[in-house]
């Protein structure tokens, strides 16, 4: 396992006058609700601890209140944590000077906001070079990068535009090639697309997946809505009340939600397009091997089924059904197996999401064969489980 | 009963306590102003060469060419053509009527009490904006300054300064720098806290988010500070005619002594020309400057 890139330890966050005299019944386990009473302070966080790793799209979900927002502004300090250890590749945070911590978040971090944080003063271009001129870099270096970034964004055109002209996917488009435009390591989007509508939000879902498979940049995303998280999340962190209730990957918390909190949560999302079809496949048991027809029936029957997969030394090859065997067995057992008897089934690929699968897999009768990039059978998808999985939560 | 007449009457002070008080207060700011006048005025005395000089700039330079200064520094702040002809039609007339001379006067002291309201009300401002202590401390001396009639803080002025152009701009900027240094304060704080915090996201340190954030977007709500600056002092000449000030104010002030119906008029008709044209100038120079604020596509 490698070192994380980012790492939290036993981070909390009381707001209020004096925390630090709450902070024992804080942790005596004393709630939210009772600390607000006694003494008037809210605690936002809550014992946070989590390790983020290079690379990896990291989302934390919460509603409105559970402190996500203020979770994401700890990471770039800009709120202090009453206790807790933040690592950044392998720098505390905690200790930079405000000078340090300018320069660390010049280079280190960028940052894309829920209301786009844009400077209304100023274009298009020298909004996406505003953390270029902060670092000093010239005007001329500035916006040649900027204008880069303007084209992979896809608004080359609206350079001299002021923000207040854009529509709102537009002016957030903006926001995120600011975000790029530094060439940060680590991007922080806080709510990112909540505030745009339904289609432009997958839009952006579709662009913000697309630029990471470029950059492997290193993201952690705030978001409310669950079916946003599992959609970009290599792994997702559910808060509550300031507390870190469920962490894992998406089908981790589709599948096996760790209390009634996530349950609740997870009941209503579409699964059919959260959910790949390697998550719900089953092992392919039928899988024949042999080289004659005559073999291949013998196979057949002591799996106890009409279908089977035949695989050779190159891979899947497709589907054999028993009925055409038994049909090729009338003319001569000992013919090896060729084209004519399998039947060249489109095969799943495990990364595609069931929704997309559903049609084919009802039109057939046996199960569909799950196929790598490599070419070989990694599992089977049948109506029953797709039915199953799909099923649970809505029952 | 003699003992209840508080009940009737308001318990005051013994008159020969008041007595006392006055007269020592008086007093002492009178050792004050013979032991340090002479030193304030050596300290102003750079301020009232300039201001000397500025006039005696406004007089020297021919009508037409003041005209003309003034119509282009008009016409390049608001592009607009009318307000041009408004520039040249108002100050023929104030020349044909005879107040050349005294608008010059007006129109010195003016330009420099906005220049030194703006110079020292714009860091007051920031000052507050930054520190909610500063803003408790000056708020309620900005409610005197504003609310204390001009008369009262002119004795002390005058007591120390004798009268003269310095006492008279001292008391202008007195009457006229609060709303620029409340606006100033006020714009800063209205600016959008997303978009602050962004910039210190991006590691903008103090000063990168005061010129770079905070100014520009504070720049509207401060221009209309500055506005209300110069309609202040340009209201506040006629009580400055009153220590000394030399221009518009003066022939006011004659009139009303004397029932010059006619004199005061014209007089208050230039004084009201000047504001009309410092003030459209200043706002459509506002406006055109924050042409971004307009939304709307016109891609």
């Amino acid at each position: 396992m490698p070192e994380p890139l980012i790492s939290i330890q036993g981070l909390y966050k009381v707001f209020g006058n004096a925390p630090q005299t709450v902070m024992e019944a804080v942790k005596a386990g004393k709630s939210k609700d009772a600390i607000l009473a006694d003494s008037g302070h809210t605690v936002g966080l809550k014992d946070i601890n989590l390790d983020i790793n290079k690379g990896e799209i990291y989302v934390i979900m919460g509603l409105s209140g559970s402190g996500k927002s203020t979770l994401i502004r700890h990471f770039n300090r800009l709120i202090d944590p009453t206790e807790g250890r933040l690592m950044v590749d392998g720098v505390d945070v905690m200790s930079l000077s405000a000078s340090e911590l300018e320069s660390f978040r010049r280079n280190k971090m960028s940052m894309v906001f829920q209301r786009f944080g844009l400077m209304p003063h100023r274009t298009v271009l020298e909004n996406i070079g505003y953390g270029l001129g902060i670092k000093g870099v010239e005007k001329e270096k500035r916006d040649a990068t900027a204008y880069e970034w303007l084209e992979t964004v896809g608004l080359a055109g609206y350079e001299k535009q002021y923000p207040a002209q854009l529509s709102g996917g537009q002016q957030q488009r903006v926001g995120l090639a600011r975000a790029l435009c530094t060439d940060a390591e680590i991007l922080l989007m806080d709510e990112a697309f909540s505030a745009l509508d339904p289609l432009i939000r997958s839009e952006m879902q579709d662009q913000l997946i697309e630029l990471q498979q470029k950059l492997h940049k290193t993201i952690i995303f705030i978001t409310h809505d669950l079916d946003e998280a599992l959609r970009l999340g290599d792994r997702i962190a559910i808060l509550k009340d300031g507390e870190l209730v469920q962490e894992g990957a998406p089908e981790e918390i589709l599948l096996t939600p760790a209390n009634d909190y996530v349950e609740a949560f997870v009941k209503d999302v579409n699964r059919a397009r959260a959910l790949t079809v390697e998550t719900v496949m089953k092992p392919a048991a039928h899988r024949i091997t042999a080289d004659t027809i005559g073999e291949a029936l013998e196979q057949m029957k002591k799996f106890k089924g009409d279908y089977g997969y035949y695989v050779n030394e190159d891979g899947y090859q497709g589907v054999i059904l028993q009925d055409s065997l038994e049909n090729a067995m009338e003319n001569d057992a000992d013919t090896a197996l060729c084209e004519k008897i399998y039947e060249n089934v489109e095969s799943l690929s495990p990364d595609t999401v069931l929704e997309v699968v559903i049609p084919e897999t009802l039109d057939t009768d046996y199960p569909l064969p799950v196929v790598d990039e490599d070419g070989d059978l990694q599992g089977q998808l049948s109506r029953a489980s797709l039915v199953e999985v799909l099923s649970v939560g809505h029952g | 009963m003699s003992d209840a007449s508080w009940l009737t009457e308001f318990p005051q002070m013994d008159r020969a306590d008041l007595l006392t008080i006055r007269k020592t207060l008086d007093g002492a700011y009178r050792e004050f102003s013979r032991s340090y006048g002479d030193a304030i005025e050596t300290f102003f005395n750079p301020l009232l060469m300039f201001l000397v000089w500025f006039e005696k700039l406004l007089l020297a330079s021919p009508w037409w060419a003041i005209i003309a200064i003034i119509t282009i520094l008009a016409y390049t702040a608001t592009r607009s053509i009318k307000l041009s002809l408004g520039v040249i039609i108002s100050f023929s007339l104030i020349g044909y009527f005879g107040m050349w001379d005294n608008t010059m006067r007006t129109m010195s002291i003016i330009l420099v009490c906005t220049f030194l309201s703006i110079a020292l009300g714009i860091p007051i401002g920031i000052m507050m904006a930054r520190s909610n202590r500063v803003q408790s401390i000056v708020t309620p001396i900005l409610d005197v300054m504003q609310t204390m009639p001009a008369f009262v803080y002119l004795i002390p002025v005058v007591m120390l300064l004798g009268i003269g152009k310095v006492p008279g701009v001292i008391a202008v900027i007195i009457y006229a720098i609060p709303p620029v240094i409340r606006l100033t304060n006020l714009g800063i704080r209205l600016v959008d806290p997303e978009v602050l915090e962004a910039a210190t996201a991006y590691g903008a340190n103090k000063s990168q988010r005061l010129w770079g954030v905070q100014m520009p977007l504070a720049m509207p709500t401060i221009m209309a500070g500055i506005n209300q600056t110069i309609m202040m002092a340009l209201a506040m000449v006629v009580i400055a005619s009153m220590i000394g000030v030399k221009g518009l104010g003066q022939p006011v002030l004659k009139s009303i002594t004397n029932q010059y119906f006619t004199l005061g008029l014209l007089n208050g008709l230039a004084i009201v020309a000047l504001a009309i044209i410092f003030d459209r100038v200043s706002q459509a120079y506002a406006l055109r400057s924050q042409r971004h604020l307009k939304g709307g596509h016109n891609a």
